[in-house]
């Protein structure tokens, strides 16, 4: 391992698209400046030099045409990746991803086949305001029918990359801004990490622990995984030895190493970049209550943007948005 | 046409305003970012997406407008701003994020709003479409002889908001325009890599109304053009679509690379600047001597010097108003 390049979570995830593309000719890229541009968070850098605009096609600003058409296309056999550059643009071709992509295998009773990756940018944290900061992901994992993957590192957004290229059913693929490694953005180092160069592949449905501690347990995902870590390294000086959690994948959901480090810290914190309510901190925060509330000695707590859109003002920004000084005082309240 | 010698000088006060205030922008954007371009750092947060050399859309729409009549802008929307009539000060401070801004700091370069001057913009590409009916659907309800203008980037034109505004508005006979600037790019992609027919305005016969294309990035020619499509629909005959040949000078947002773009194409366009050639024209035609325009420049200046200044020096909000305003 030591030897292994690093790599950054872009290039990570262009290579693992690459790599299928080469094992896979039915494997085909579109959106908007994923060609020469290669991806404005360049998850489909050098593609376009090395495949061509046949097989790395840039699109209109079409979304409901083009990803409409990634589900006609993989019902025939295809295997679009489908980019839209942030996930808050996907008000405009809804109705395509979620009566359609998420439904469609279910209502032909499992006779028709979707293999789809729609790759998006999520969070915040560069001031970039309400309609370019949003995370989502629990919009998505609310509906039926979507497998949803968030990655926090290079090594698995490769390995996540390749599962859902290679699943046959529709895969939502969401990385954060901030944990691509470009130039142009400050980005958590903690995401950059070893690379196997061979393709490999991460099941679905195995969160990672990326942290063990005996006292309490941070359930976080992408960024806020590190910020959960950065807080943990903290909370070490002080004796408080805190399990970050990495879910990995939304759909399917790791209830189980999620229980069973609750069954052995005995406290639980969820940390979400998303909005509080009704979504993943609830979800996780309720797995919890149903299956461990007789192991807990505090009780569950939750941080998460507290239900207002991300404003653009830095000061107003970082007020909204979980921080490691945070998440540390609230372990530090629980064990109180 | 029947522009005024001191009509004219405004649009050419008003075009040094708006390029003045994106050069200012430009620079204030860069602070703190340098060496290494850093999004996240600076005076300036977030995205910026300037509109210099897009200056005779605005401002030869704008000419016609009143405080009453509705413009929704794009994600590129300063120039539409200050054209429409928003206070540079409130509009300098808040792309700032300072309290004092249009939206106190929460909306944003990408987000202004300004209820007084009848303003507002997206970051969404193809937003702005059906809000402007709407507002020229409220007008006529109203039997006001109030119009809306919907401007967006040739790009948005491919989006289906757009095809069910166009509709929509031709249906019910709104008064509406909606105005493309075609500056060939959507970031990297080229008009003709997205858009079956070279020419928007050609889409208005799908929908049985007027569409009408500017083929020079002059200000002159718009205001014109714009003038027949306002006065129909203040008369109740219902929406137009026009498609404008612009420029866009500087990239798709501050930073790009612009690997995508043809290494002479910004030189070219730049011997080629919209205000330069106003001024020379009027200067040819008699309209202004050159101390006369001179003096226009330097207004326009110092207005935005003042708006500047009155950003940096604005207070940031108080971290805990990021709470409110989710309601009225
Ligand atoms: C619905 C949606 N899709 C994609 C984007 C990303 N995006 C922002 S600007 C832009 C290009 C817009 O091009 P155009 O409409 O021609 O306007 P221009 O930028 O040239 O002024 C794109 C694709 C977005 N903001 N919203």
């Amino acid at each position: 391992m030591a030897t292994e390049r690093e790599l950054t979570m872009a290039k990570a995830i262009a290579e693992a698209i690459d790599q299928e593309m080469e094992r896979d000719e039915r494997v085909f890229v579109m959106g908007e400046d994923v060609g020469i541009y290669g991806g404005i968070f360049g998850a489909t850098q050098g593609l376009y030099e090395k495949y061509g605009g046949e097989r790395v096609m840039d699109t209109p600003i079409s979304e409901t045409a083009f990803i409409g058409a990634a589900t006609g296309a993989a019902a025939e056999g295809m295997r679009p990746i489908v980019e839209l550059m942030f996930v808050d643009f996907f008000g405009v071709c809804m109705d395509q991803i979620y009566n359609h992509l998420a439904k469609n295998t279910y209502m032909s009773g499992g006779h028709a086949h979707y293999p789809v990756v729609l790759t998006t940018a999520i969070g915040g944290g560069y001031n970039d305001a309400a309609q370019h900061s949003q995370c989502l992901y629990s919009i998505f994992a609310h509906v039926p029918g979507l497998k949803v993957v968030v990655p926090s590192t290079a090594y698995d957004a490769k390995g996540l990359m390749i599962s859902a290229i290679r699943d046959d059913n529709p895969v939502m693929y969401f990385f954060h801004k901030g944990l691509m490694g470009l130039g142009w953005m400050k980005y958590h180092p903690r995401s950059v990490t070893p690379v196997p160069e061979e393709p490999y592949t991460i099941p679905f449905g195995q969160a990672d622990i990326k942290r063990p501690g005996n006292d309490v347990t941070i359930v976080s995902l992408a960024m806020m995984v590190h910020r959960a870590l950065d807080a943990a390294d903290e909370l070490a000086k002080e004796g408080i030895e805190a399990e970050v959690i990495d879910l990995r994948t939304l759909v399917p959901l790791d209830k189980e190493t999620v229980v069973n480090s609750v069954k052995k810290t005995h406290r639980l914190l969820v940390v979400d970049e998303d909005y509080h309510s009704f979504g993943m901190t609830g979800e996780i925060a309720a797995i919890v209550a149903e299956e461990a509330l007789d192991y807990l000695d505090a009780p569950i707590r939750r941080l998460a943007v507290p239900d207002v859109p991300i404003p653009y003002s830095r000061p107003l920004e970082q007020f909204v948005l979980p921080s490691a000084e945070r998440i540390a005082a609230t372990v530090r309240s629980m064990m109180e | 046409m029947n522009l005024s010698k001191d009509q004219l000088l405004a649009m050419y006060r008003q075009m040094w305003t708006i390029r003045h205030f994106e050069d200012e922008m430009a620079a204030a954007y860069m602070e703190g970012k340098t060496p290494a371009f850093d999004i996240g750092s600076g005076p300036v947060p977030g995205e910026m997406h300037l509109a210099a050399g897009q200056e005779p859309v605005a401002v030869g729409t704008c000419m016609h407008l009143r405080k009453e009549d509705t413009v929704v802008g794009t994600h590129r929307p300063h120039h539409f701003a200050i054209a429409k009539g928003i206070e540079l000060n409130k509009l300098a401070a808040e792309i700032f994020g300072k309290v004092t801004g249009l939206g106190k700091g929460k909306g944003g370069h990408m987000h202004l709003f300004d209820v007084e001057h009848k303003f507002s913009c997206s970051g969404i590409v193809g937003a702005s479409f059906p809000p402007a009916c709407g507002a020229a659907l409220a007008a006529k309800k109203m039997g006001k002889d109030w119009v809306a203008v919907a401007f967006a980037g040739e790009g948005a034109a491919n989006q289906g908001a757009f095809h069910e505004a166009l509709n929509l508005a031709a249906l019910w006979k709104l008064p509406v325009l909606f105005i493309i600037e075609d500056n060939s790019w959507a970031i990297s992609v080229a008009k003709h890599q997205s858009t079956a027919i070279p020419d928007n305005s050609q889409r208005a016969a799908g929908y049985g109304i007027p569409g009408v294309r500017v083929d020079e990035n002059d200000v002159l020619a718009v205001y014109e053009v714009v003038g027949e499509a306002v006065q129909r629909a203040r008369r109740g005959e219902g929406p137009s679509l026009i498609e404008v040949k612009t420029d866009r000078l500087y990239g798709h947002f501050q930073g790009d690379p612009e690997v995508y773009r043809p290494k002479d194409e910004v030189a070219k366009l730049k011997a080629n600047d919209p205000i330069l050639r106003f001024g020379n024209q009027l200067l040819e035609q008699g309209m202004a001597t050159q101390q006369e325009l001179d003096a226009a420049r330097d207004a326009a200046k110092a207005d935005v010097d003042a708006a500047f200044a009155y950003a940096r020096q604005s207070p940031y909000p108080a971290p805990e108003s990021a709470l409110e305003d989710v309601f009225v």
